[in-house]
Formats: C-alpha cells, sequence, structure tokens
C-alpha cells in the first residue's frame, strides 16, 4: 500500500513538474513578463465507526494547478482541477486575458529574486504511513470503544476517524525557481455525546501528525473524548460579572491566531488591524515572547518555502511584549515600503514562550474566575479588536475547578487581553500553525444571567 | 432572459456537456453503478460536476485582479444500512469512474453484482434559467461597474478611506444519476457583489459591510442595486463610529428583519437536519409534535423560492426541492432529509441532499430558512420594550447541535430605552438556547424579508450557498455578552 503511494506521488512530481513548466513556457508565449504556477497533487482515504460499526470509507484524491501571469504590473489568475493540456491552456490564456483588464499596480509582480529560496531544507514531513483501510477501522473501533467506555453516561457517539494523506507540491516561477516538497498528515479523532438528567453534551478530541509513529494511542485519545465531555454534563449559567480568565492551550492558540490576522500585511495595508502602527510598541505584557520557527522539525505549519518561493527563516516576533514584525508576502510588503517576510500563504510555527508554570499552577494564581472549554462565534471586530464570543466552562475557586457554565459571553478588547496576559503555561498544544500553552488573562467581561 | 428551457432539453444538454465531451456512454454509468451495487448495497449514485468561476477585485480605486478557476469530476458513492463508501475522481473519464465505483463499493463485502432500475428523468422545478452567468456583461463592463461603484461610495461620505468591491459569478452544471433510477441535471448560476469600507473620524475607525445576489445573470447588479449596497456599508460604518460598549447579560432583545434570520438557522435549523436526528445527537431529537415556539411562530425551509441563493432546481440526490414546514404556530412539524437519512428515518427525502461538491458526500442541509410573517408593526414592537436591544444586522453564527447552544454576532446593533432607539452599541454576542429561546418569542412583526442573498452554510468542512429570513421579532430574553456592565 505504502510503496504504490509513494510511487503515484514521485510520479506525481515529475508530471507536475511538466505541467508547471508547461505553464510557463506557455505564459511566456502568450507575452506575460512574469508568470507562477502551484501545482498539487494528493492522496489518502479516511474513514469513520460510530457505535463500534464502520459508517464511511472515503478515498480522497486531489489535484490542482493555479497560475497567475503579469502583463507589465498587471495580474490575471486562474486555476484548474482539469490537468488535460487543454484545459490548462485553457486556464493560461484566461489569466492572461483577465490581466489585460486589470490595472497597472507597481508593486504587482513575483517575488524578488534575491528573496528566493537557494536551497530547500530537509524538514521531515513527508512519513508514509502502511495502513489499508480495514486496519484503520480497527484503529477509529478502539479509539471510539475507549470513549464509550469511559464513563455510563456516554450514552451516543458520532463516531471515531483515523485519515492519512500525502501530498506533493511543486512550485515554480519566470524567475526560474523550481521547488517541490512532499508531506503528509495523520489524524486520529473521536466525538461523543454524554447525556445526564434530559440534557445532552458533546465533545471531542484529536491528534494530528506528520508520522503516525508520533500519534497518541487510539485509546488514549478515545479516554479523553470521554473524559472532555462527561466533564461538561450540568453545566449552569453565571452570573454577569467581571472575572480572570484562563484559556487552556488548544482555546489559547486562536487567541494567538488573531494576532496573526491582525499583523498580516493585507489588514496592515488596508488599515482594518487594530495593530496598525504597532511595530517596535509593546502589544503584549513583557513576560510574551514569540517566535517564527519554520524549519522545525516533523512541524505541521513548516515549509522551506512560501507561496512565492521566498526562503522561509526563523526570526522573533514579539520580544518581550513589544512587536518586532509583520507577515508580509510581497505585495504588501512593497505596499508598505518594506521587505516579504516569507509568509505568504501565513506563519510558519508561532513558538509563544512559556513563562513557565503548569495548568495547575495558572489555576491557582487565578484562584477565583474562568477556564474555557469551547468558544462560538465569529465575534471579532479585526478594525477596533473588539471581542466578543460565546462560551462554556468551568468556575474555579480557591485554584480549583467546581462545576461546569455554559450558555454565557465573554468580552473585551483584544489590545486589552493580550497586555493583561499573565501567564503562558507550559503544556503546550502542537496541532496547529500556533505552538502554545494555556493563557491566563488578567480580566474579561462574561456575561450570564 | 425568460427563456427558460424544458427540463428534459436541459437534461439532454446537460448529458452532451458533461458527458459525451468525456466519452462516457450509457453502458459505463450502467456498468459503473452495477460494480457499486454489490452485495448489501442499499443505493448508490454518480454525482458529475462541470463548474467555471471568476471574480474580479477592486481595491485602491484599481481591478487589482481578475481570477477564473474550472472544477470538475465525479463523486461515485455507495450506501448500505448506515454505511457510505465514497471515492472521487477529478477526471471526467471511464477508466478513471469505474476505479472510483471499485474503491466505493470496498464499504461492503464482495457480493453478486446488483441491479440498478432503468432511468426515468425527474423533472425538477424551473427557478432560474440555465444560463452561464459569466459572459452575462463584457469584462469591461464588469472593469466599469466597480470602478463607478469606487467613486460612488467615496463621494458619499468623506470619512470613506478604504473602498474594496468584488463581483463573483459561478456556473455550476450537475448531472445524478442513481441505482434507484433518477436521473436529473441542473444548471446552476450564481452571482454575487460584496463591498467593504473603512471609515475614519479622528482616531476612530470601523468597518461597514454589503452585499447580494442570487441564480441571476450579472444584469441583477443595476448601477441603481450596486449604489445601494454601497450606501448601506457606509452606512453600517459611520453608525459604529459613535457606537458604546454594548452591555451583559440578559434582557428583551428585539431583532430586525432579513438576515437576522440567521438565529432561525443556527437556534432551529441544523438541530432539525435528518442526520442528527436518526443518530439522536440533536436537542431535537425525538421532539415532533411537541411545542419548541411561541404559537406566533411558524417556519420553514423553502428551497423553491425563485432565483434565491439557497434555492435549487433538484438537490444533488436528484431530489426536486420543496417548501418544508419545520415549526407550525409554535409546534415541531418535520426535519430536512437526503436520501440515505430518510430511508433509515423510515420516510422520503425532503430534497435536502446537498454536497460543497463532487469530491464531498452529501448531507442534509438547508435551503432558505425563514420565519413566516405576523401580526405586529415594527415600530409596535420597538415601542413595546422598556429597556432592551435592538439588534438590526448580523456578522455569522454558530451552534452545537447536540447541547443546543447557539451564538450569533451582532454588527449592527442599538439600545432600547423607554420604546426608543438609543445609542449604537459595539459588536456584541448574543447567546441561547436553541429548544427554548423561540419559546420567548413574544411579537412577530408584519415585515418579512429575506437576507439579499450572502449566506454561506458550513457544516463538517463543506460550504454552501443558503438564505435566511424574518421579520422584526421581541425575544423576551437572551444573554448578550458587551463589556458595558450589567444592568441595573
Amino acid at each position: 500500500m505504502s510503496t504504490r503511494t509513494a510511487l503515484s506521488l514521485q510520479n506525481g512530481a515529475a508530471t507536475l513538474q511538466d505541467k508547471v513548466n508547461d505553464v510557463l513556457r506557455l505564459a511566456q508565449q502568450l507575452g506575460a513578463s512574469q508568470a507562477e504556477a502551484n501545482a498539487n497533487f494528493g492522496t489518502g482515504f479516511s474513514v469513520n465507526v460510530r457505535l463500534r460499526e464502520v459508517e464511511t470509507l472515503s478515498h480522497q484524491r486531489d489535484q490542482g494547478l493555479s497560475i497567475t501571469v503579469w502583463l507589465g504590473h498587471r495580474k490575471g489568475s486562474a486555476s484548474t482541477s482539469d490537468l488535460r493540456p487543454e484545459a490548462i491552456e485553457e486556464s493560461v490564456r484566461k489569466a492572461c486575458a483577465l490581466a489585460r483588464y486589470g490595472a497597472e499596480d507597481p508593486a504587482s509582480g513575483l517575488a524578488d529574486v534575491d528573496r528566493l529560496a537557494k536551497s530547500i531544507p530537509e524538514l521531515s514531513l513527508y512519513h508514509p504511513w502502511a495502513i489499508d483501510p480495514a486496519a484503520a477501522i480497527d484503529l477509529a473501533t478502539t479509539c471510539e470503544a475507549a470513549a464509550l467506555d469511559f464513563d455510563p453516561r456516554v450514552t451516543n457517539s458520532e463516531g471515531a476517524s483515523v485519515s492519512t494523506s500525502e501530498s506533493l507540491r511543486v512550485y515554480g516561477n519566470s524567475h526560474g525557481f523550481r521547488g517541490s516538497y512532499p508531506e503528509s498528515d495523520h489524524s486520529i479523532s473521536c466525538s461523543v455525546v454524554a447525556a445526564e438528567d434530559g440534557a445532552m453534551e458533546t465533545d471531542y478530541e484529536y491528534a494530528v501528525a506528520r508520522a503516525a509513529a508520533d500519534l497518541p494511542s487510539p485509546a488514549e485519545i478515545g479516554a479523553e473524548a470521554g473524559r472532555r465531555t462527561v466533564a461538561r454534563l450540568g453545566g449552569t449559567k453565571l452570573e454577569t460579572c467581571t472575572a480572570p480568565v484562563l484559556f487552556p492551550a488548544r482555546v489559547a492558540r486562536g487567541l494567538i491566531g488573531h494576532l496573526l490576522s491582525a499583523i498580516s500585511g493585507g489588514a496592515l495595508y488596508r488599515k482594518s488591524s487594530f495593530l496598525v502602527d504597532a511595530l517596535g510598541k509593546p502589544v503584549f505584557a513583557s513576560r510574551v515572547t514569540i517566535d517564527e520557527q519554520p524549519h522545525l522539525l516533523k512541524a505541521l505549519a513548516s515549509a522551506p518555502f512560501d507561496n512565492e518561493g521566498v526562503a522561509t527563516s526563523e526570526r522573533r516576533l514579539v520580544d518581550a511584549g513589544v512587536l518586532g514584525g509583520y507577515l508580509l508576502g510581497s505585495y504588501y510588503a512593497r505596499k508598505l515600503g518594506m521587505q516579504s517576510t516569507g509568509n505568504s500563504g501565513g506563519a510558519h510555527n508561532l513558538v509563544v514562550h512559556s513563562t513557565g508554570e503548569t495548568f495547575a499552577d495558572l489555576l491557582k494564581t487565578m484562584h477565583r474566575g474562568l477556564v474555557i472549554a469551547d468558544l462560538m462565534g465569529s465575534g471579532v471586530n479585526p478594525v477596533t479588536g473588539d471581542y466578543s464570543r460565546g462560551a462554556s466552562g468551568f468556575w474555579v475557586e480557591n485554584g480549583q475547578i467546581q462545576h461546569p457554565v455554559t450558555e454565557i459571553t465573554i468580552a473585551g478588547n483584544l489590545k486589552d487581553m493580550f497586555l493583561g496576559i499573565q501567564g503562558i503555561g507550559t503544556d503546550v498544544d502542537r496541532r496547529g500553525a500556533v505552538l502554545t500553552g494555556s493563557i491566563l488573562l488578567e480580566q474579561m467581561a462574561i456575561g450570564g444571567s | 432572459m425568460n427563456t427558460v428551457v424544458a427540463p428534459e432539453t436541459s437534461l439532454a444538454r446537460v448529458r452532451s456537456q458533461v458527458l459525451d465531451a468525456a466519452g462516457i456512454a450509457d453502458h459505463d454509468l450502467e456498468r459503473a453503478l452495477g460494480a457499486l451495487m454489490r452485495g448489501t448495497v442499499d443505493n448508490a449514485d454518480l454525482y458529475f460536476q462541470v463548474s467555471r468561476q471568476e471574480s474580479w477585485t477592486l481595491e485602491d480605486g484599481i481591478v487589482k485582479e481578475g481570477a477564473h478557476s474550472i472544477e470538475q469530476g465525479v463523486g461515485v458513492r455507495a450506501m448500505a444500512g448506515e454505511k457510505t463508501g465514497f471515492a472521487y475522481s477529478d477526471e471526467l473519464l471511464v477508466p478513471a469512474l469505474l476505479q472510483a465505483s471499485a474503491a466505493a463499493s470496498a464499504i461492503v463485502r464482495q457480493g453478486q453484482q446488483g441491479r440498478v432500475q432503468a432511468w426515468e428523468p425527474r423533472a425538477g422545478h424551473r427557478l432560474y434559467a440555465p444560463i452561464d452567468p459569466l459572459p452575462t456583461l463584457t469584462d469591461d463592463d464588469k472593469v466599469a461597474l466597480l470602478q463607478r461603484i469606487d467613486s460612488e461610495v467615496r463621494a458619499l461620505d468623506p470619512r470613506v478611506k478604504q473602498v474594496v468591491a468584488s463581483l463573483a459569478a459561478a456556473h455550476e452544471v450537475v448531472l445524478v444519476c442513481a441505482s434507484d433510477g433518477a436521473m436529473a441535471a441542473d444548471v446552476r448560476p450564481l452571482v454575487r457583489f460584496n463591498i467593504s469600507v473603512i471609515v475614519e473620524q479622528g482616531d476612530k475607525r470601523e468597518q461597514g459591510y454589503a452585499g447580494g445576489g442570487g441564480r441571476f445573470g450579472y444584469e441583477y447588479f443595476t448601477p441603481a442595486q450596486v449604489l445601494e449596497y454601497g450606501r448601506e456599508a457606509v452606512r453600517q460604518a459611520v453608525v459604529n463610529l459613535d457606537a458604546v460598549p454594548a452591555p451583559s447579560g440578559e434582557m428583551v432583545v428585539v431583532l430586525g428583519p432579513g438576515w437576522p434570520g440567521v438565529l432561525l438557522h443556527e437556534a432551529i435549523g441544523h438541530g432539525l437536519e435528518g442526520d442528527f436526528n436518526r443518530k439522536g445527537t440533536s436537542a431535537f431529537t425525538g421532539r415532533i409534535g411537541e411545542r419548541v415556539a411561541s404559537d406566533l411562530c411558524t417556519v420553514v425551509d423553502d428551497g423553491t423560492l425563485p432565483n434565491r441563493r439557497g434555492s435549487l432546481n433538484v438537490d444533488d440526490e436528484g431530489t426536486p426541492t420543496r417548501n418544508t414546514v419545520l415549526i407550525e404556530n409554535g409546534i415541531l412539524r418535520g426535519y430536512l432529509q437526503d436520501k440515505m437519512n430518510a430511508r433509515l428515518m423510515g420516510t422520503e427525502s425532503t430534497g435536502n441532499g446537498r454536497r460543497q461538491s463532487f469530491a464531498h458526500t452529501p448531507m442534509p442541509r438547508m435551503t432558505n430558512t425563514y420565519m413566516l410573517a405576523g401580526p405586529h408593526h415594527p415600530d409596535e414592537i420597538i415601542a413595546s420594550v422598556k429597556k432592551g436591544v435592538y439588534a438590526r444586522n448580523f456578522g455569522g453564527g454558530q451552534v452545537d447541535i447536540t447541547s443546543g447552544k447557539f451564538v450569533f454576532s451582532a454588527t449592527e446593533a442599538y439600545r432600547i430605552e423607554n420604546g426608543k432607539l438609543g445609542a449604537p452599541i459595539r459588536d456584541a454576542t448574543l447567546v441561547g438556547d436553541g429548544p427554548t429561546v423561540l419559546n420567548r418569542v413574544s411579537m412577530v412583526g408584519n415585515d418579512l424579508a429575506l437576507d439579499t442573498g450572502i449566506g454561506v452554510c458550513g457544516k463538517e468542512g463543506q460550504s454552501v450557498p443558503v438564505g435566511v429570513g424574518q421579520p422584526t421579532l421581541r425575544i423576551d430574553g437572551l444573554t448578550i455578552g458587551g463589556t458595558g456592565g450589567g444592568d441595573e
């Protein structure tokens, strides 16, 4: 199974290289002064087991090609999932036609030649999983069983899933850059329902890794799904109040995610960010330091180069609370009179330094307040930083979790929330582009009954 | 534009466009479905899709980018009991189709090849013209439309500092053939215009947003229509310049007509989708016939409204869409079903089987979900509130199906003091409980409105276009999450 897919990915590499070369050649023939092409190919499958029976087996096979051309500084784009020569030609022609209608914009064009990656570091992102659907079904069954058997109050299930995928990306541009690397992603997840006194709650647990060997055991994941779900039973509303709030690591990732949107080039240029002109200024409490580490081996957001072929490199983004940089691709970098930071397509592993406390230490420091279990809704205004979201969680007294709470809101402003960070835990969640421990905030407005 | 082609003609045209072009003959379809119908398989289907999309974006007064995309492929599904095997191919070729069929049928142990019923074309509705909207305006005119609205909006108010406007269209052609004999095609045009503005006053900055569209050609965006979106975006941004912090805690909330119907989508709609109810994971499970709302409330999901963004002639399983009553005078009447969940629950599909694309499996999904008008004048509703909040516009929402808890975020809201609108308040999230919130509806307006054609619904990673709507509603108690403290 694994040799066959690995082989098809390798064949894919050669084929995709050819397609990228075809695009660039054709664009040049059609008069484009610059062009770039991004091709991808992926295969994989996922299984879902629900109430100890197989529910779905889903095979995946994706391919796509996206093309950008410039006529001078006028830009046109096209993409296609149909990779036959005639569809590729139609797409290149369409991109050129669209570029003719674009307006001349001196900032628009490929990344500067001297910023392109000169070598492609091996980041250990490709570890195919030699597993067939039958074995994956066994793992999912074990995982779900651990959740169902965790507690008699676990009465129903959305199921447990196991998925594996391998993909290959090839990027090339008319500066002569060609870059390609394979990746793999494997995951196990489980979601169950618990019931008590006629009320139901659901929660989930998941793991994702580049190599299957790095996944926790299915039984651990299932038991954690069961534990989380049962813990939410019996939630009550809170009285409206103001209190400290602890974001556990998995929720804290989203909090730092709001920083990423606010310091991205497009938001800054359009001034649709609450951090306009914040470079070099304190935006966090001085205990907060954040690095970008694009070359972490096996990490989920590692990349040797960005979507424009620009080399990625390690840097300090927030130093003792002071914002040290933005997330820029070439276009908005030029608009802002700056240089690309290798972030076309997003951030590559933002590592938030821990202030040394365990989760239990943070609970003690908080003494009395709210631990978030789950946040809902999109109530964040990127322009003003106003933050208001639905929440459920646990009420804490004397540094100990007392009881679950539900149907409440938490509100504040991200500027104050960032400056009010009291501590960052050692319990780092590595399942995304932001790697952080739990974060304790000084205070927020809590809306309840 | 009124040349609506008969469904049979449309089916023949789509067959030639999708299948003949790929060299796929009837016997290839039969072979693929036959391979899927093994052993205990109850039902199988093939879903062919060919779509073209384009978008044009203006920023800084210039059209910075035009983009075009092609997406095509076939999704293949076999269902046995509660099991689903699924595979897809983005190559529309006979070998790829047969390979996908073999992979999908692996969900059941090998058995005798099954029988496929003879196809009979299913006639769908004729809710929109089967046109390709992309060429309904010349590229020059698309650029001119965006440039004109940019200068018009900047002229409306000197505080407008940034305008981002976009124009987009999709032409989606789908063909479904199923082992139960269903064969149907649909040609689905969809156009959309969006505008967002940033206004500045002193050191304050606010954003406003508006847009709309539907299953039309580009001619829907007349200069007057586009200017109306522009005015609305500026109005919203300017209102928020003077906004004060929202209160927090439980209070009386009046929701405006139209897009605030997102309340119904979150609080009621998702919880009534057949899959969650079949599995028993919805807070509404087993509650058909019970009171879930005050008797002023009647809520429907209607996929048959002409030209609406959420409408379809047939759903993605080839079933014609319907107007399904979900709640009638406060009593829960029905669920939204696709074929699989209907079969497992012993009922029939309501034409709500939808999928994002050939690469995704169908699920029960909403179309256009709204509450019917009631007896009250909207002014009378606001005048009835001594102290509360009037929420006129919303961002998005989200629901936890199992606990029933939902949220939605107000982007334009006002205090109500002694029956009169007061100061605008900052962005605030409202949180409530789906199965009980509509019991607190004490007044329903006579001003039913549908949204302007902007809704996108996400479920299990799949996005589909939807519509929502409602009249003005008074809810006697909803928790609002601001920073302005509780009311004494």
